[in-house]
C-alpha cells in the first residue's frame, strides 16, 4: 500500500516535469520525483516492527544477536539513499544556477520564450 | 614486463579524480600549466589502458580488484566493490584513453576563447573518471554512482560557454537525464528487493531461470533510463541540442564516449552479464537500433548547422551499434563493438574538425562556409578522412564494420535490417557529401580570404585521429582481432554464467 503512495508521488514529480512551464516548477517537480525514488530506496529495507540496524554492546552474540538479525532493518538501501540525496543535492545545485543564468539571458523562467533550438 | 592489474585498476580511476581536483586548486596561479597537466593525465591513462591490454593479451583471463580488501563471507554473499577488468572494459578503457587525449590536446588552444580554463579541466578529468570507473565496476550501484559522476560533469560542461543557446541546451539535457536517473535508480532498487545482492556477477547468478514479473518490470526501467543517457530514439530528444552547444573538445568527448561508456556499454553489460540474452530482447534491441539509424540519419538529412548535423549521425550510427550487437551472433557482437569502437575514433574527429572550422570562422552554418580546404589544408584533410570513414567508404575502418554489421544481419536470416543498414549507410554518405561540398570545396567566400589553419597542436590532434581511422581498419586482422576484439566478444557472449564464473571464482587472486 505504502509503495502505491510512493509511485503516486513520483506520478506526481513526472507530471510536474512535463506539463509545467516554468523553470523552477520544472527543478522542484524533478527534486518530488527523486524524493519519491529515495522513499521508495528506504522503504524496500524496512521490516514489519523493525529496529535500527545498529549492534549495541552485548548483542554480538546469543539471544541479543538473534533478535537483531530477526529486527534489524536493512541499512544497505540506506547506504544507497544517502549516496542518492548527493548526487540529487548536486543536480539541483547545477540546475538552479542554469535557471537562474537563463533568467539573466532571457528576463523570464517561461520556457515557451526560451525556445532558441527548434529543429 | 610485470604489469599488476591490482595496482593499475584503482590507479585509472584514482589518477584523474585526483587530478580533477587539484587542476581547478592551482590553476589560478600559473597559467598554461592547467593544459600541460591536463594533457599529461589523459596520455597517462591512454599508456596504462594499453598496459592493461598488453596484461589482458598475455594473461588471457578477467581480473578482479576488490576495493578495501572486503570481499565475500563465508556463505557466499558478497559485500564489497570490485573492479573488472575483461576484454569489453579494456577495449572501453583504450577508447576512453584515446578520445580523451586527443581532446585535451586540442582543448588547450580551442579553450582560449573561453574563460574559467582550469574549472573546466577539473570537469573534464571528473568525467573522465566517471567514465573509467563505470566501464570497470562491477557493482551495480557502483555503476549508478560513476555514471551519475560522468553524467552531471557533462550537463556542466555543455553550459559551459553560458550563451543563450548552451544553457538552454543543458537544462534540457539536465532534465532528460536526472529523470534518466530516477528510472535506473528505481530500477537497481527493484533488483535488490527481489533479488537482495548489488554486485553485477551475484545477481546475475542469483536471477538465473525464468524472470519473475518484478526482474522484467526492472529491466524496463533500467532499458527507459539508460535508452535515454544512449539517446536511443525514442530517447533522443536531448542530444540534438546538447552535443551542438557544447565546446568543441566536449562535444567530441559526448558524442564519441560518454553515450558509449555510460549509455551502450551498461545496457550491453547488464543484458548479458546480469540478466542473461534471450531472443526477445534481441529484438527489442534490434528494433530500438533500427528505429534509432533510421530516425537519426533522415533527421539529419535537414540540416544546415555543422555540428547538430553530426549529433543527429550520432544518434543513426549508435543505431547500428545497438542493432549488431541485439542480433547476439557472436559475428553480431563483433561487429557491433568494433563499430562502436571506430566510431568512437571518427565521429570525434568530426567534431574536432568542425570545432577548428568554428575556431578559425566564428561560424557553424554550412551555407556560409566554402572552400575551407584550401585554407585549413589538414582540417580539409582529417575532416575528409572522418566523412569518407563514417559514410563506409574502403579502405577506411567505418566501411569494415558497417559491412561487418551487414553480413551479420544476414547470417541471422534478417534480411529486413540489412536492408535498412544499407539504405541508411547511403543517406550517410550523402548527407556527408553535402558537408564536404559546402563546408571544404567549392569557392572560397571573400570573408574567408583572412582564415589560417588552425594552431599546430590542435592539428596533431586531428590528424593523430585521422590516422587512427585508417589504423583500426586493421583491427580485423586476424592477430589482432584476437588481441583486442575478441576478447571483448568473448566477455558478453560468456553470459552469465561465465561472468559469474570470472568474477566470484576468483577468490584466490588479489589483495
Amino acid at each position: 500500500m505504502l509503495y502505491v503512495l510512493c509511485l503516486i508521488l513520483f506520478m506526481i514529480g513526472l507530471y510536474g516535469v512535463v506539463s509545467q512551464k516554468n523553470l523552477i516548477k520544472i527543478i522542484i517537480g524533478l527534486t518530488v520525483m527523486e524524493f519519491a525514488v529515495n522513499v521508495f530506496l528506504v522503504m524496500i529495507g524496512y521490516r514489519r516492527g523493525g529496529m535500527a540496524p545498529i549492534l549495541e554492546r552485548g548483542m554480538e552474540s546469543g539471544a541479543g544477536w538473534d533478535k537483531f538479525l530477526a529486527q534489524a532493518v536493512d541499512p544497505l538501501p540506506q547506504a544507497m539513499v544517502l549516496t542518492a540525496i548527493v548526487i540529487n543535492l548536486a543536480v539541483l545545485a547545477l540546475s538552479v544556477a542554469i535557471a537562474m543564468r537563463l533568467y539573466q539571458k532571457y528576463g523570464t523562467y517561461d520556457i515557451t520564450v526560451i525556445r532558441g533550438l527548434r529543429g | 614486463m610485470n604489469i599488476d592489474p591490482q595496482t593499475l585498476l584503482p590507479l585509472m580511476i584514482v589518477i584523474p579524480m585526483g587530478m580533477g581536483f587539484i587542476l581547478p586548486l592551482m590553476g589560478k596561479r600559473l597559467t598554461r600549466v592547467d593544459d600541460v597537466l591536463a594533457s599529461l593525465t589523459t596520455a597517462v591513462l591512454l599508456c596504462l589502458s594499453l598496459m592493461l591490454l598488453v596484461h589482458q593479451v598475455q594473461a588471457g583471463k578477467t581480473e578482479v580488484y576488490w576495493m578495501g580488501g572486503w570481499r565475500i563471507t563465508n556463505s557466499g554473499t558478497v559485500f564489497g566493490i570490485n573492479l573488472v577488468l575483461d576484454g569489453l572494459s579494456v577495449l572501453m578503457l583504450i577508447l576512453v584513453g584515446v578520445v580523451s587525449f586527443a581532446a585535451t590536446l586540442f582543448s588547450s588552444r580551442y579553450m582560449d576563447q573561453y574563460t574559467g580554463r582550469s574549472k573546466y579541466y577539473g570537469l573534464f578529468l571528473l568525467m573522465v573518471t566517471g567514465m573509467n570507473g563505470a566501464v570497470l565496476t562491477g557493482d551495480m550501484f557502483n555503476l549508478f554512482v560513476f555514471v551519475e559522476i560522468a553524467a552531471i560533469s557533462s550537463y556542466a560542461l555543455v553550459a559551459f560557454g553560458c550563451d543563450r543557446d548552451d544553457l538552454e541546451a543543458s537544462f534540457k539535457y539536465l532534465v532528460l537525464g536526472s529523470v534518466a536517473s530516477c528510472f535506473v535508480l528505481i530500477g537497481i532498487g527493484l533488483l535488490y528487493s527481489e533479488f537482495g545482492a548489488l554486485n553485477m556477477a551475484q545477481l546475475g547468478e542469483r536471477m538465473t531461470g525464468a524472470k519473475s514479473s518484478m526482474s522484467i518490470l526492472a529491466l524496463m526501467l533500467l532499458l527507459s533510463g539508460l535508452g535515454i543517457k544512449a539517446a536511443l530514439v525514442p530517447f533522443h530528444a536531448w542530444l540534438p541540442d546538447a552535443h551542438p552547444s557544447a565546446p568543441a573538445p566536449i562535444s567530441a568527448m559526448l558524442s564519441g564516449v560518454l553515450i558509449k561508456a555510460i549509455g551502450v556499454y551498461v545496457i550491453v553489460r547488464v543484458v548479458f552479464n546480469v540478466y542473461g540474452f534471450t531472443d526477445q530482447l534481441g529484438m527489442a534491441l534490434m528494433v530500438l537500433g533500427t528505429i534509432s539509424m533510421v530516425v537519426g540519419v533522415i533527421l539529419a538529412l535537414n540540416q544546415w548547422d555543422y555540428k547538430r548535423l553530426l549529433a543527429y549521425h550520432s544518434i543513426s550510427q549508435i543505431g547500428y551499434v545497438v542493432l549488431a550487437i541485439g542480433l547476439g551472433t557472436p559475428l553480431g557482437i563483433l561487429a557491433g563493438l568494433f563499430h562502436m569502437a571506430n566510431h568512437a575514433i571518427f565521429k570525434s574527429l568530426l567534431f574536432l574538425t568542425a570545432g577548428a572550422v568554428e575556431f578559425r570562422t566564428g561560424t557553424r552554418q554550412l551555407e556560409e562556409m566554402g572552400g575551407l580546404a584550401q585554407k585549413m589544408p589538414n582540417t580539409g584533410r582529417s575532416s575528409m578522412v572522418a566523412s569518407m570513414s563514417i559514410s563506409g567508404v574502403p579502405p577506411f575502418n567505418g566501411f569494415f564494420s558497417k559491412l561487418l554489421i551487414i553480413i551479420a544481419c544476414v547470417q541471422a536470416g534478417h534480411w529486413g535490417f540489412a536492408i535498412w543498414a544499407v539504405v541508411v549507410s547511403i543517406l550517410t554518405l550523402a548527407s556527408f557529401m553535402k558537408v564536404q561540398k559546402y563546408a571544404f570545396y567549392g569557392q572560397v567566400k571573400e570573408k574567408w580570404a583572412k582564415v589560417r589553419e588552425v594552431p599546430a597542436v590542435m592539428q596533431v590532434s586531428m590528424v593523430l585521429l585521422a590516422v587512427l581511422c585508417l589504423a583500426m581498419s586493421l583491427l580485423i586482422v586476424p592477430g589482432l582481432r584476437q588481441a583486442i576484439l575478441d576478447p571483448a566478444t568473448k566477455a558478453l557472449q560468456q553470459g552469465v554464467s561465465g561472468y559469474q564464473e570470472a568474477v566470484l571464482g576468483l577468490l584466490g587472486s588479489g589483495h
